[in-house]
């Protein structure tokens, strides 16, 4: 019955193994990529977003941000907003819906072991910062932005803002409903916009409303970068401080909590 | 190492809170064979392959594939093995092509990713995305990924679920392939002609246990009889026919003029009645062998049809 048909080709013959651990995780990193810069939404997000807010709100007095350019205010704000934009918005919802579609519960039946699935998820999400990095400072310096202060206090703000925000974002994307995680990681975006010190200065809201909001990661991370780059402060330990402990109990939530399927 | 079976599954219990999916399954598979698990819906076909495939952890029973324990060994085994889901497993926003190419890019030795394409039909929507392709074709991208690490052993959860006829041939072709080239392919189906065409063994399960096993054939004949028809002049005597056949042959005249042998039927068992009418001056009308098919089995075994 089966032997009649059968034609020995020889091109399935077993020869199975897993590639190179780098191999996997560059094309894995380049996949995750392609995937984010190809997903409207998030471009939406990512890109489209803080752009436009850094645009509107230097060129237009909608908002009192204090003494000196408002450029030099706002700049830092939406380098944050960036971050947050990547690293916990679009993480969440991309991996929440790659989990929903058994992409993540294919992926851990591949060769690619888990650890190197998730460093290629930072990779993406780094080379994504990059990217809104690159593209907001050219279009603040084009507005008149003056930034000052030390090079590696940012980078080091940076790296730890998005350990924070990745570790909230795959909390959310490894516990909640794939629609839950788009609902929620798009309200928390949009409160943590007005309420982080993106574009409204915490002071101007009342006392005791301050003493909390400063606590959040996205505050932390937008009054660190706008201590280094509009006040040339120095290295700002205690926004550090608070992000790394916001890293480190996200992260650690996510890795406990994350279920694959 | 080609000694151990690929698969060996002993009193496999698999409980999902209260409800057992899975309770006390025995399933071998040798190197090189192709073995269908069937049964309904519900059964504890996708359980047991998930359960192999390192998915599920055991709550009950041992497991091991390739001789290695798919949890514990995880790492070692899953470049052995290929996975085929139920569904999905693929990036909404990829493109097929793309997809089996970056596949192919995380095994060490892959097949030709645009061979693999072109052979399964999926060259004229290799750039479509892959939520805009059809349910058939998005499982022979699924089966192309499972396929393309050149794998020692497939596995396969309902591949042909869902696929038009001509798809459905040209899965079957690449399992025969699969096999011939000494790849073993477990798979899962609720198809009895799938079974019946292309597995050398055939686990048929219900309720979480394995109620038969064997090859198609074995399991078809299963001890009971197959049957022949014939018409001709009503009221022959059939006594003189007994006497010519073997023994635990059985023979009636079901309506006048309608005959049913029942027996062992085979081209010996076909002339001895041949001949006989033969002697009689019997034209006998109508003669047809009836086999049993596993469908009938399954529904001898269950009581119920395999696809509700």
């Amino acid at each position: 019955m089966t032997a009649t048909t059968e034609t020995t080709s020889g091109a399935f013959t077993p020869q199975p193994g897993a590639a190179p651990l780098p191999r996997m995780i560059a094309a894995q990193t380049s996949l995750e990529t392609r995937m984010l810069l190809r997903n409207g939404e998030q471009l939406l997000l990512t890109i489209v977003i803080p752009a436009l807010l850094l645009v509107v709100f230097s060129a237009v007095p909608i908002i009192d941000t204090g003494a000196g350019k408002r450029v030099d205010f706002l700049a830092p704000g939406l380098l944050a907003l960036a971050v947050m934009s990547t690293a916990f918005t679009g993480q969440a919802i991309a991996t929440g819906f790659e989990r929903r579609y058994g992409v993540l519960k294919r992926l851990g039946a591949s060769p690619l072991p888990r650890w190197a699935l998730m460093t290629a998820k930072t990779g993406s999400v780094l080379v994504t910062e990059v990217l809104q990095v690159v593209l907001l400072t050219v279009i603040a310096l084009a507005m008149g932005w003056s930034p000052t202060g030390d090079p590696l206090s940012v980078v080091l703000l940076l790296v730890l803002g998005t350990a924070a925000f990745s570790g909230l974002g795959l909390l959310m994307a490894g516990t909640l409903k794939a629609e839950a995680t788009l609902a929620a990681a798009n309200l928390v975006f949009l409160l943590l916009l007005v309420g982080g010190g993106v574009v409204v200065p915490l002071g101007k809201f009342p006392h005791a409303a301050q003493s909390v909001l400063q606590l959040l990661p996205i505050s932390a991370l937008s009054d660190g970068l706008r201590g280094v780059l509009q006040h040339g402060g120095g290295m700002p330990w205690s926004d550090l401080g608070i992000l790394a402990v916001w890293a480190v109990l996200g992260l650690g939530a996510a890795a406990r909590f994350f279920k694959w399927e | 190492m080609q000694s151990t079976p690929a698969v060996e599954v002993t009193g496999l219990v698999k409980r999902y809170g209260a409800k057992t999916a899975v309770n006390g399954l025995d399933l071998s598979v040798p190197r090189g064979c192709v073995a269908a698990v069937l049964g309904p819906n519900g059964a504890g076909k996708t359980t047991t392959v998930e359960t192999c495939e390192g998915y599920r952890r055991p709550d009950a029973g041992h497991v091991r594939v390739l001789g290695l324990d798919p949890v514990a060994e995880a790492a070692a085994l899953r470049p052995r093995i290929g996975v085929m889901l139920q569904s999905g497993g693929v990036y909404p926003g990829a493109r097929a092509a793309e997809m089996l190419r970056h596949t192919a890019k995380l095994h060490r030795d892959p097949l030709d990713p645009d061979a693999l394409i072109e052979r399964l039909g999926l060259a004229s929507c290799g750039r479509t995305p892959y939520r805009r392709l059809s349910g058939g074709q998005q499982q022979r991208l699924a089966l192309a990924m499972a396929v393309i690490g050149r794998p020692e052993l497939v596995f396969l959860d309902e591949p042909t679920a869902g696929l038009d006829p001509q798809a459905r041939r040209a899965t079957w072709d690449l399992v025969r392939e699969l096999r011939a080239d000494g790849v073993t392919v477990v798979l899962t189906t609720h198809f009895m002609d799938e079974a019946e065409q292309l597995a050398d063994t055939v686990a048929i399960i219900d309720g979480g246990k394995v109620i038969a096993h064997g090859a198609p054939e074995e399991l078809a004949r299963g001890g009971a009889e197959d049957t022949l028809r014939f018409s001709g002049r009503p009221g022959l005597d059939l006594a003189s026919l007994l006497k010519a056949l073997p023994a635990d042959t059985a023979a009636a005249e079901l309506t006048p003029g309608s005959y049913r042998v029942e027996g062992k039927v085979d081209p010996q068992m076909l002339a001895t009645v041949t001949s006989w009418c033969a002697q009689h001056g019997v034209m006998p009308d109508r003669i047809a062998v009836e086999r049993r098919t596993l469908e009938d089995v399954f529904l001898e075994l269950t009581g119920k049809e395999l696809r509700s």
